[in-house]
């Protein structure tokens, strides 16, 4: 109880840092960030007007309160180019990246699971080899050129899916399947290590020398301990995936996070970029937490502590 | 006899390409205790694996018969084998502390080994309660919801005894069960093994290097050596008359207090590789014996008395009348009497160490592990100070905390009169030279990228001693010398060497600043008696010779009589009792000290029964009880000691107890 509400307490120290650094982001332009949004020779009317807007006139303190008072009242101000608010084109774009990196995470965890279980149960063999093999390719493959490659295979060659944007379930192959093998790769030497390790452990012996059978050893004794670092990568990648993927993303012409930092950051529009920033660093931290959270539950040691 | 319970025969055992177990006969019969002896790397867990066909799987059983009740087990498909293990031959290992699954609750680990050989599912819950009972854990209903970490290595290691209980096993093999365990934890598993045989009929396999434990358990035993047997015996006529050279080198290689003053007999060089053929006796190349057939000729087996066979070419027909010569007595070393009335050379005060212990987000100091609780020392110039203890009694954080390698506390660290205690690193730095240290482990305790040369030389080379490096290895390589090894080994790697060599080199390292105070930390723990004897004679010749001052760390009590001057003995981070090694080892006061001592197990199966067994585990120092802290467990304690923590009485004039039942001398 007490490491939960420890851990809790941390996450909230983390947030309050996150929303600060954030903030702090537009004054960390160089120079005057009101002209840097206008581009060279804005009117100085039309300077002081923003500036108005923005609140960059008022001492620091203020617009800081002001800011804080805005996340608690989830207002994340107006988005200088097309003047709707921040949170509304953040949400619109929120769903389909979260939908890409679930899809995504799935598949890797699907293929790369018993791909490296089944790398590490015969070690040295034959199925170990080409499964390390293919891993070895998926992680060497960039994303900017599988992804190109997967459109021309399976949409304009074989015409089974959309090229690009969000249309339909079918649309979300690709871009899934260009972020999970990625990930997948990883995953499995990751899974295939981990298991490793935990087959030469004193404890699986002590499981066999009580008479259980391998099915058993496995999935009673070494996966629930091989499981935990493995977690802990899943979560960074989740978090990750979910700070919007944005080669994938640009490649598909896919209507997410990643995306829409990209077209922000393009239009110089600042209190779109610093609440795509903000809603990236809250999903990395909500994810992490959460894997900090199952850990506790599946690992006793760190409960107690 | 009946029909014996277990018969191996011709067991050969392979990893990779060496031959780990070669040719091993034994026979068990049912309800005996039988003890197979050897020292690291000779074969005997191996064994213990291939009869449980749990080998790593670089292993291989390349011939033999292991028969279990005349069913050959090596015969069965590895689904039979299933319903073997942990029914009719269950095992427990040397590690509890990595043997139990960190994830299972001690009762699901339990119940799975129930489940897994009883027929019905039925009644599970109660037969775990029963077990737990059954291996002496106190309050089992809530010890099984518990995990492993939450328990203590002596606890552990009966859960591990519970679970091989499970299935009602005949045969249970021990691959040395308490050799991590501290002395009075040994003795209460040891005991626990005795009970459950007794009440059960079951027989024991003891897979052990420790020939006191072994004495004081086994009813037969077998030696083993480079992978094979090269004796075999009943327990008392091994230990009144070993037939190999090896084992009688094993027994007389054991430091205890009637040696004091002599040498260790230390069996030279190392155990061949095994990824070779023999022509002749393995041991031919460490034997002080050999003869020329030693090399030429395999020996065969002879008996050298009722049941005591031995593989020795000594014992052949034409020389047998020589067999039994004892080997020319080990040279006297002389006693050194220097400083028993000198000055002290490094005086500690009422030294604490304390360590916060932090909680919540904030981090807040929420109470304190009084790791070192006020302790006192003297070290006089060419002697040695003994600090005896368990683990977590607070001997190795003192040792560091006198070199200020840990802040103290509290308390004063006087050297020739100059305080240590809260010196800056800057001003310390002109006493590390003459204070050094030696640590447990010669494997963790060297960069495994340094030349040997340079892992000596650095020393020198911080404190300013030799600024070139040619100069440094010159004298890295007489230091080497001067600790019997090649000077030659400054070109090369520390993995090139094996453990007693590394902490050889580990020695020399110490020495490179010509300190004179070493703090030795239970340097020969993590080594074989064999090995161990080289090490003790070594440091109790460059004593002699360079008239060095040892504070000696351990939790050895025949280290401690054999090599020591004076021991202070520590418990829960205080010392209980101090004095002179024949005062505090032959007259012990203070009911711990009498407690460690009968715990210790003695080589001898003559020796007269322990009487004093401790029940429970050390309190942990960060909620030491109050009064004295040893009374929850003290078999004498009066309802007084839980008041005040006992000062300081004098038996005599060096010999001091803090327990009230000791009457002060006039």
């Amino acid at each position: 109880m007490g490491a939960l509400l420890g851990r809790l307490g941390e996450a909230a120290a983390s947030l309050l840092g996150v929303c600060t650094l954030v903030f702090l982001l537009i004054h960390l332009v160089p120079g005057d960030p009101v002209a840097a949004m206008l581009g060279e020779g804005a009117r100085a009317v039309d300077q002081a007007e923003l500036r108005a807007a923005l609140g960059l006139d008022r001492p620091l303190w203020t617009q800081y309160l002001d800011y804080l008072g805005g996340l608690a009242r989830l207002d994340l101000g107006v988005s200088l180019h097309s003047g709707r608010a921040v949170t509304a084109l953040l949400a619109e774009r929120a769903g389909p990246t979260l939908e890409l990196a679930v899809a995504a995470l799935a598949l890797a965890v699907v293929v790369a699971l018993p791909l490296g279980v089944l790398a590490a149960l015969h070690q040295g063999g034959w199925i170990d080899r080409v499964a390390m093999g293919f891993s070895m390719l998926g992680a060497a493959i960039p994303n900017f050129w599988l992804g190109p490659l997967l459109i021309l295979v399976c949409s304009l060659w074989l015409g089974w899916t959309p090229v690009s944007g969000r249309d339909g379930p079918l649309s979300l192959l690709l871009p899934a399947l260009t972020l999970g093998t990625g990930l997948a790769a990883v995953l499995a030497r990751m899974v295939r290590s981990s298991l490793l390790e935990v087959l030469g452990e004193d404890y699986v012996r002590t499981a066999r020398a009580k008479g259980a059978g391998p099915a058993r050893v496995l999935w009673r004794h070494a996966l629930r301990n091989a499981w935990l670092p493995v977690l802990t990568l899943l979560g960074l990648q989740f978090g990750a995936l979910l700070g919007g993927a944005v080669i994938t993303e640009t490649v598909f012409a896919w209507p997410g996070l990643g995306s829409l930092v990209v077209e922000s950051i393009q239009a110089r529009d600042y209190p779109l970029v610093q609440g795509a920033v903000l809603v990236i660093a809250l999903a990395y931290l909500v994810v992490n937490t959460l894997t900090d959270l199952l850990y506790l539950a599946l690992d006793p040691r760190i409960r107690s502590r | 006899m009946s029909a014996p319970l277990l018969e191996v025969e011709g067991l050969s055992t392979t990893i990779g390409a060496a031959r780990v177990v070669d040719g091993v006969r034994l026979e068990l019969a049912r309800g005996e205790t039988f003890a197979l002896l050897g020292e690291s790397g000779c074969g005997k867990s191996m064994t213990a694996l291939s009869l449980m066909r749990l080998l790593p799987p670089a292993g291989r059983i390349e011939a033999g018969a292991v028969r279990l009740d005349g069913v050959d087990l090596l015969r069965l498909s590895e689904a039979e084998m299933r319903r073997v293990r942990g029914a009719r031959l269950a095992m427990i290992f040397q590690e509890p502390q990595t043997s139990l699954n960190p994830v299972m609750r001690i009762g699901a680990q339990i119940a799975e080994a129930v489940r897994l050989h009883a027929g019905a599912a039925a009644a599970v819950d109660a037969r775990v309660l029963e077990l737990l009972r059954a291996v002496g854990i106190p309050d089992p209903e809530r010890r099984a919801r518990e995990y492993p970490h939450q328990l203590s290595g002596g606890m552990k290691q009966r859960v591990m005894i519970a679970m091989a209980l499970a299935g009602d096993p005949e045969l249970l093999i021990a691959d040395e069960p308490t050799t991590a365990l501290d002395v009075t934890i040994q003795a209460q598993v040891l005991g626990l093994l005795k009970t459950l045989q007794q009440q059960s009929g079951l027989a024991v396999l003891l897979i052990t290097h420790d020939l006191g434990v072994v004495a004081e358990t086994a009813e037969r035993l077998a030696v083993m050596y480079a992978g094979e047997i090269v004796e075999t015996a009943t327990t008392a006529a091994f230990f009144a008359a070993p037939a190999h050279p090896y084992s009688r080198m094993l027994l007389e290689s054991l430091p205890t207090a009637d040696k004091r003053g002599a040498r260790l007999a230390a069996i030279p060089g190392r155990v061949p590789p095994l990824d070779r053929a023999f022509t002749g006796c393995r041991f031919v190349e460490r034997c002080p014996r050999a003869l020329a057939r030693c090399v030429e000729q395999l020996p065969p087996w002879h008996e050298a008395g009722a049941g005591h066979w031995v593989r020795c070419h000594l014992w052949d027909a034409d020389l047998v009348d020589t067999a039994t010569v004892a080997e020319p007595a080990v040279a006297e070393g002389e006693q050194v009497p220097v400083g028993e009335d000198a000055a002290p050379l490094l005086e500690v005060a009422d030294l604490k160490v304390h360590f916060p212990i932090h909680r919540g987000v904030l981090r807040r100091v929420v109470g304190q592990v009084r790791a070192v609780d006020g302790v006192s020392l003297r070290l006089r110039p060419g002697r040695t100070l003994a600090l005896v203890g368990e683990s977590g009694c607070g001997k190795t954080t003192a040792g560091k905390a006198l070199l200020q390698l840990i802040a103290p506390t509290a308390g004063s660290i006087r050297y020739q009169g100059h305080e240590l205690a809260g010196l800056s690193h800057r001003r310390m730095r002109r006493f590390r030279k003459d204070l050094q240290i030696i640590f447990q482990d010669p494997h963790a305790s060297m960069n495994p990228r340094m030349l040997v040369g340079d892992v000596i030389g650095e020393g020198l080379q911080a404190l300013g001693l030799a600024r070139t490096r040619p100069e440094r290895l010159r004298r890295a390589a007489e230091l080497l010398e001067l600790v019997g090894m090649p000077g030659a080994a400054v070109e090369r790697y520390p993995h090139e060497f094996s453990g007693g060599q590394r902490q050889r080199i580990c020695i020399a390292r110490a020495l490179a600043v010509d300190p004179r105070v070493i703090v030795c930390d239970e340097p020969t723990s993590a080594l074989d008696v064999s090995v161990q004897a080289q090490i003790l004679n070594l440091l109790k010749d460059l004593q002699a010779r360079l008239g060095l001052s040892y504070l000696f760390i351990t939790h050895d009590l025949s280290v401690v009589a054999y090599l020591a001057h004076e021991v202070a003995v520590m418990y829960l981070g205080r010392v209980v009792e101090q004095g002179r090694v024949e005062e505090v080892l032959e007259r012990p006061r203070h009911p711990y000290t009498r407690a460690l001592l009968s715990a210790v197990p003695v080589a001898d199966p003559r020796a007269e029964r322990r009487t004093l067994r401790l029940e429970g585990d050390m309190p942990s120092p960060s909620a030491p009880p109050p009064g004295c802290h040893f009374h929850p467990r003290c078999p004498e304690a009066r309802p007084e000691c839980a008041l005040a923590y006992p000062e300081g009485r004098a038996v005599s004039a060096t010999h001091r107890v803090h327990c009230i039942l000791v009457e002060a001398e006039g």
